[in-house]
């Protein structure tokens, strides 16, 4: 079951043109980029194929290429650590993981969640606004290792830091969750970005109307309470300082304790 | 929200971190989850097929049985687990659709059953993948077709109280239904036919007058033609009118296609008459006469390949719309192209674009009339690749028309299959449902005459207790014979009855034959005497066997459907009179008392002053159509008690 390997199997096929390919997980894995590459390369081999001429001894390959060329699936196979080396990573208890990769797996079959299916599962929580935003910084901040793909290791880290860590932890989260580019200080323009996806999970259909205004005006106002000393930025010790000193923000934090 | 995502509802919840220090306000306070139980495994037992999931999974939908407290109800306390007769094979799809959200359609399931059994679990079919949803919904559209051509058939059957406009209808819509319809639906059909030969005939030239070249038959002949054109035209209008009196809904009729070309077909015979001969006015008469030819079409009430063939070409109206526009786009581009081809070329005939449109034409239909070809040899390549072109335009769409009409033929054949294999079906059907009811008669006859035997003794062990009825049908019988009593009113009490007759308010079921029987017979059975005893006619005898079958009366109290009309007229044997011979009631004294201490059967018949009456059993012989198999045994047992005296006991 959980098998002890750590390794990624790509059990791939030929390189192609799938566009699917982003869903299935079958970006090069190790770059996180999509094989470029071989882009050109088939095209004009299509446009040869056309040609009744120019069957050379390129043919071979091209044929390889065309069967499996628009339903191919490349298979990424991913299995997580052992459930006892989870168990100490995390602060979940056993039943608790296998309830979460159950449900994890149960909807990424490969092992892997990557950013379309992330944005679409949270999407269905919110079916009044767009959360495309807002879950692709959910993305950033679980994907730690920047791969594009969320194990199961990393959601079930996260988790274990919002819902079973110190109030400290948490706040540390959400810090990391809002400095997008990882430098560990909040700007102006990065706190922009999250208000607005925040504001925009809400949709249009509001009582009363959202004001286009309402995110800028909401940042100008978190940064008044959280910038001490009116540098432009929020760095994490500001973050925290302001935030133990806010009681709804403290009390909030506790929202967190009996989810799971 | 869509329930195969719940399981990520505590991530959406813990994603909500995010949003914490930015509000202002304070947040509302989170639902505590009290019943904090382990997620558990059900286990579902389907008709002995054992199906284990989490209890989670199935919460996922909780608009459906399986998700909601409606399991508890087939909880089986017993065995811990969850039982339900259902199809194990059905209900894997259904499960599925739980464990991975999405719900598959299997091919070989039969629809109906399928759709059932998603009715029966709660789950709407249209939550049912892209993938299987396209063969769910074709196959849905067929049955429903075929479904609704059997219900179509069903006006054919004879409503017993149509009056005369519907009759009428009814004659017109289907021929077959009676003599005179069919000879009215033949005697149109000829005069359409001689109305069309007429107009046919009246052009060709007929022989030449001495000193004028050859005149069309229709100048020569002029008052003969006449004569046959208003017979013909008479003849349609008075179809016409009569279609119009007879259609249940006028405005409708008048609006459909028929109506119109019926009306298009006589019209220009009216406005010729009263139109003088004006020269000016006569262009357009001659054009009118053009419109007789729609007589043609008057045929498709009498062809249903004419009627397939209108109905195909309507449906594929889109086809032939892309047909139609593809065409006229590579016509216009070909005759641009042609025209400009043979501009230089002199004496040719591409003398401008439309012009050059009739080469097109008869080109790319590979007709090639050779009154217009090209001379340059530009003209002559684009004419080739014109030609070429024009195969391939036209060979697309035409398959697709043609698979559209072998679609409707064959619907078209298996309806008429099914129509002549619905009569053997509905006959079928009507023998197992009397035997339902015969039983029902069969086993009140079997528990009056073991009572009776038990009161009379020994005779006959081997009569009763043959029959042993289910407990189903026991419960049955015994509740149609509660409805029997209900509609009895109470009347006076007397010993030993058999059966209650109508003149006191009582109602019982009866077969058909009893019922026409006691229609006629009413007046002959006012006995006066009160006498305990059994009495004998045997007058009966020989009114019961010279009496046939008649029509259809569709009966009161009958637990039988109308469609054994057709049993009636299949043919019926006669009836033949069955006697139970049951007791030689002379020798014996029936005890009242011990009458009356009958088990509740007897005494259910105790009413006040009921006379006695009797009736006599009739069946059709077993042999005929199968259909007193349940009764058949019978006399064969009850033949062998002899007995001087014939006992007729009820048919109930």
């Amino acid at each position: 079951m959980f098998g002890g390997e750590d390794d990624m199997k790509v059990k791939s096929r030929d390189e192609s043109l799938n566009t699917s390919g982003d869903l299935d997980g079958s970006n090069d894995l190790l770059t996180g980029n999509f094989p470029s590459g071989q882009k050109k390369r088939n095209i004009k081999q299509r446009f040869l194929k056309l040609l009744p001429c120019c069957h050379t001894e390129s043919t071979p390959s091209i044929k390889k290429d065309s069967i499996e060329d628009d339903f191919e699936i490349a298979t990424v196979c991913y299995r997580p650590d052992g459930l006892e080396k989870l168990l100490e990573q995390t602060k979940f208890s056993k039943a608790e993981l296998q309830i979460l990769y159950r449900g994890f797996k149960n909807e990424c079959p490969t092992g892997v969640l990557n950013e379309e299916s992330f944005k679409l599962i949270y999407s269905h929580f919110f079916p009044q606004g767009d959360s495309g935003m807002y879950a692709h910084f959910l993305f950033d901040a679980f994907d730690r290792h920047k791969n594009g793909a969320v194990r199961f290791e990393d959601f079930v880290t996260g988790l274990s830091i919002i819902l079973r860590g110190t109030v400290t932890d948490r706040l540390c989260w959400a810090f990391s969750l809002y400095d997008l580019n990882k430098d560990g200080c909040i700007t102006k323009e990065e706190m922009n970005d999250i208000m607005k996806s925040i504001y925009d999970m809400m949709g249009k259909c509001t009582y009363p109307c959202m004001k286009d205004s309402a995110p800028k005006d909401h940042v100008e106002s978190f940064f008044r309470k959280m910038d001490r000393n009116n540098d432009g930025v929020v760095t994490m010790e500001e973050f925290l300082e302001s935030c133990q000193k806010d009681e709804a923000i403290m009390e909030s934090m506790h929202l967190f304790d009996h989810v799971i | 929200m869509a329930a195969g995502v719940a399981a990520w509802l505590p991530f959406a919840r813990a994603a909500a971190i995010g949003w914490m220090p930015v509000a202002n306000c304070p947040m509302p306070l989170a639902p505590r989850d009290h019943s904090k139980r382990q997620d558990e495994l059900i286990v579902l037992n389907v008709s002995g097929r054992r199906f284990q999931t989490w209890r989670t999974t199935l919460d996922r939908y909780p608009d459906t049985l399986l998700g909601s407290t409606e399991k508890e109800f087939f909880y089986n306390e017993e065995t811990k687990e969850y039982f339900f007769d259902r199809d194990p094979d059905a209900f894997r799809s259904v499960l599925n659709f739980y464990r991975t959200g999405k719900l598959h359609y299997p091919r070989y399931e039969c629809i109906s059953a399928y759709d059932e059994e998603l009715a029966f679990f709660g789950i709407i079919p249209e939550i049912i993948g892209d993938c299987c949803y396209e063969e769910y919904k074709d196959r849905k559209r067929e049955n429903a077709e075929r479904l609704m051509d059997d219900q179509e058939e069903n006006k054919d059957v004879k409503l017993p109280n149509m009056n005369f406009r519907e009759t009428m209808w009814r004659a017109f819509e289907n021929p077959h239904t009676s003599t005179m319809a069919l000879v009215f639906y033949y005697v149109t059909g000829f005069f359409i036919a001689i109305s069309v030969i007429t107009n046919v005939v009246e052009t060709v030239p007929c022989g030449s007058m001495p000193n004028q070249k050859d005149v069309p038959c229709g100048e020569r002949y002029t008052v003969a033609f006449f004569c046959m054109d208003t017979a013909c035209v008479m003849i349609f209008t008075v179809e016409y009118l009569m279609r119009l009196f007879a259609a249940p809904s006028r405005y409708r009729f008048m609006r459909s296609v028929m109506s119109i070309i019926d009306v298009v077909a006589i019209l220009p015979y009216y406005i010729g008459l009263v139109m003088t001969n004006n020269e000016d006015v006569s262009g357009a008469f001659v054009t009118l006469r053009v419109f007789r030819v729609f007589r043609i079409f008057k045929f498709s009430r009498h062809s249903q390949g004419l009627r397939i063939l209108g109905y195909t070409l309507k449906s594929c109206a889109s086809e032939l719309g892309f047909l139609l526009f593809s065409l006229t786009m590579a016509i216009i581009i070909f005759a641009t192209v042609m025209f400009y081809a043979e501009k230089g070329s002199s004496s040719s005939k591409f003398t401008s674009i439309p012009a050059s449109f009739w080469y097109t034409i008869v080109t790319m239909t590979t007709l090639g009339y050779g009154d217009m070809v090209p001379k340059t040899i530009a003209g002559k390549i684009f004419g080739s690749i014109c030609s070429l072109s024009g195969v391939l335009v036209i060979a697309l769409p035409v398959p697709v028309i043609v698979s559209n009409f072998s679609r409707i033929y064959h619907q078209n054949q298996r309806a008429d299959k099914r129509r002549a294999q619905k009569k053997a079906r509905l006959a079928r059907i009507r023998i197992a449902k009397m035997g339902s009811s015969n039983a029902y008669l069969q086993s009140k006859r079997n528990g009056l005459i073991n009572q009776l035997l038990d009161l009379t003794g020994s005779e006959g062990e081997e009569l009763h207790r043959n029959k042993t009825s289910s407990l189903l049908e026991s419960q049955h019988h015994h509740l149609l014979h509660c409805l029997e009593k209900t509609t009895t009113s109470c009347g006076r009490r007397s010993l030993v009855y058999f059966r209650l007759k109508g003149a006191n308010g009582a109602h019982e079921f009866v077969d058909e034959q009893m019922y026409d029987q006691n229609c006629t017979e009413n007046t002959l059975q006012s006995f006066p005497s009160r006498s305990p005893s059994l009495s004998s006619h045997g007058g009966f005898i020989g009114t019961c066997c010279s009496r046939r079958s008649r029509k259809n009366i569709p009966l009161p109290n009958s637990s039988m459907s109308t469609t054994h009309t057709h049993m009636h007229s299949q043919g019926l044997q006669e009836l033949s009179a069955f006697d139970i011979q049951c007791l030689d009631h002379s020798g014996h004294s029936i005890r009242r008392s011990s009458l009356n201490l009958n088990p509740n059967e007897m005494s259910r018949l105790n009413n006040r002053g009921q006379q006695i009456t009797t009736a006599i059993i009739s069946l059709p012989s077993p042999s005929s159509d199968g259909y007193g198999h349940g009764p058949s045994n019978l006399p064969a047992t009850i033949s062998t008690t002899a007995s001087s005296n014939i006992v007729k006991v009820s048919a109930l």
